[in-house]
């Protein structure tokens, strides 16, 4: 009797191990899977448009002005607006994301007021970029009077990317251990000392990656820059801030769908290169935040 | 012998309502080893943190009575908090170097003091190991991360750190708490040095710790303070029932 029972019970504990290890094993089947069909698509896309845009891609295509209703030459002026733009977008945003995240993590406390500001920045990520694009005609272009220019659409960008690096920025400046600020202070630094020489040294690493994704996404939006600096067709560089100028994006929507008669592979050539412009920029956040990673000791 | 610093009446209330401190008197004085025990959550680091204003890294709370050091009121309005907390170190229960080197820790409090001068700081680096006995050990490698170093040379490291900024007052709170016998008696040895030249605060990590280093000791409990006296009498001849308990061991 009580050995049948022993028996019964280690049989059943043997079926429940098997068994656990079945549920294991097509767990690990089914994430994978998932995470395959998420990947998949996107190396897809990059392959397709690679291998069909890496023959117009030439040193010429680079440098030099479209030509003949943009059918030939290159995009240059495209190329280099995109560059001025990002750069642009990163004066706006990065003084005032970082200041914004050192704030929210360091000093502000947690009163209605912050509960607000941070409800805010949640929501501001989520509006769609149309919607900063119509923000900036209204308030950059006409109201303060920039016209359609490269500091508009500076402004816009900037204001847009402004969510995502604050809250990247603040995560990594709360990511921080505690205990450094305590020490810190408790050897008489100031708290603006603690966070100059114990927070941000730290933090930099997360902040970089927030600012560059953030700029990644700048480059590579249409929306807000339609109404406020991009231009259809004008080869002619920008001479100062307060002018318009070509950029990637646009560019791609124009060719794409605008000019009757475009080959193909400039198209799928313009595109390419944007492509390439985006992701080495996330691949320099992320070679900088594993080489800090590594690099710390705590 | 004059009070260096003085408890008067205090009481504090963490912001979520716990009663950390319940009308505590005491007095500390110049140039003494004053110990400071008693269970797990009697309140022992709470008023620690009160002596140097690191208190206010806790929001909310509410704070009664008076601290004076040297007989200035702590919490007075214009207080210099920075100059505070470098006349008063503090070394903490889990040794807590800051990333970086040796050397860079022992010069950040100088170096935030605005103290440049690297004879000086070498002088004070020499003097400041020493005396938390480290020199020896870390002389050749200053400027190794001072994350390499063992649970113990941490801890002495930041003894050490605190000594650079020439405080006047060290508090030591269960600064052996994580390390071995051999370490914890390089500290606790570290500390008969340093009497000589400063008024040492600390909270023991056993009974029996705090009868070898004490002058005088103050014995806490649930936040009130129990009894205080000299350690030869404190703990041999306790006045109070509940102190006997705790020392002898029949404590809960
Ligand atoms: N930041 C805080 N917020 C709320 N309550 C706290 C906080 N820090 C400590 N307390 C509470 O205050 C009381 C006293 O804690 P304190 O750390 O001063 O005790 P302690 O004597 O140092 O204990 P231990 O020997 O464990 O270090 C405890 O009940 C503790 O839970
Ligand atoms: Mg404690």
């Amino acid at each position: 009797m009580n050995t049948t029972k022993s028996t019964d019970a280690r049989t059943n504990s043997h079926r429940r191990t098997l068994k656990r290890q079945q549920t294991n094993q097509i767990a690990t089947v089914v994430i994978t899977g998932v995470a395959g069909l998420v990947v998949l698509p996107i190396i897809l896309v990059i392959l397709y448009i690679f291998i069909n845009g890496i023959g117009a891609i030439s040193w010429e295509f680079l440098t030099a002005k479209p030509r003949n209703g943009m059918t030939e030459g290159g995009i240059m002026p495209a190329l280099l607006g995109t560059l001025l733009l990002t750069f642009g977008t990163g004066i706006v945003c990065i003084p005032l994301a970082i200041g914004a995240a050192i704030y929210l993590a360091e000093y502000a406390g947690d009163n209605r007021l912050t509960r607000w500001v941070r409800l805010a920045i949640v929501n501001l990520a989520g509006i769609p970029s149309i919607v900063y694009g119509l923000f900036g005609l209204g308030m950059f272009v006409l109201f303060l009077n920039f016209g359609t220019s490269i500091v508009a659409g500076s402004l816009t960008l900037g204001i847009m990317t402004l969510p995502v690096v604050i809250s990247t920025a603040e995560e990594a400046i709360l990511a921080v251990p505690q205990e450094f600020r305590v020490v810190s202070q408790s050897l008489g630094a100031t708290r603006w000392q603690t966070i100059r020489h114990q927070v941000l040294p730290h933090a930099i690493p997360g902040i970089i990656t927030g600012v560059i994704l953030g700029l990644s996404r700048a480059a590579g939006e249409t929306a807000p820059i339609l109404f406020t600096v991009a231009a259809f067709y004008l080869p002619d560089l920008p001479q100062s801030v307060f002018d318009q100028t070509m950029a990637l994006p646009y560019h791609l929507y124009v060719i794409a769908t605008q000019v009757p008669g475009m080959p193909l592979e400039i198209q799928y050539g313009t595109a390419l290169v944007l492509l390439l412009l985006v992701l080495s920029l996330t691949l320099i956040a992320t070679v900088i935040r594993t080489n800090m990673r590594r690099r710390r000791d705590w | 012998m004059q009070a260096k610093i003085s408890v008067q009446n205090v009481s504090y209330t963490y912001a979520d309502g716990t009663e950390a401190l319940k009308h505590v008197s005491l007095t500390i004085r110049a140039n003494e080893i004053f110990v400071l025990f008693g269970p797990a959550r009697s309140g022992k680091t709470t008023l620690l943190r009160l002596f140097n204003r690191l208190s206010d890294l806790t929001p909310g709370a509410d704070y009664r009575g008076t601290i004076l050091v040297d007989g200035q009121d702590v919490f007075a309005l214009g207080v210099n908090v920075t100059d505070l907390r470098r006349r008063i170190g503090m070394v903490f229960a889990v040794p807590t170097p800051l990333p970086g080197s040796i050397r860079g820790n022992l010069t950040y409090g100088p170096h935030m003091a605005g103290i440049r001068d690297t004879a000086l700081l070498n002088e004070r680096i020499e003097r400041s190991l020493t005396q938390a006995a480290l020199w020896d050990e870390v002389k050749d490698r200053l400027d190794h991360p001072a994350s390499r170093l063992s649970g113990g040379q941490k801890q002495r490291l930041c003894i050490a750190r605190s000594l650079m900024l020439e405080p006047e007052v060290l508090i030591l709170d269960n600064p052996t708490s994580g390390l071995d016998p051999i370490s914890t008696s390089m500290v606790e040895e570290s500390l008969y040095e340093l009497k000589q030249q400063y008024t040492v605060i600390m909270v023991p990590h056993s009974v029996q710790q705090g009868a070898r280093v004490a002058t005088r000791a103050a014995f806490m409990l649930d936040g009130e303070l129990v009894e205080i006296d000299t350690a030869e009498r404190m703990f041999k001849h306790p006045k109070d029932q509940r102190t006997e308990d705790y020392i002898t061991g029949r404590f809960g």
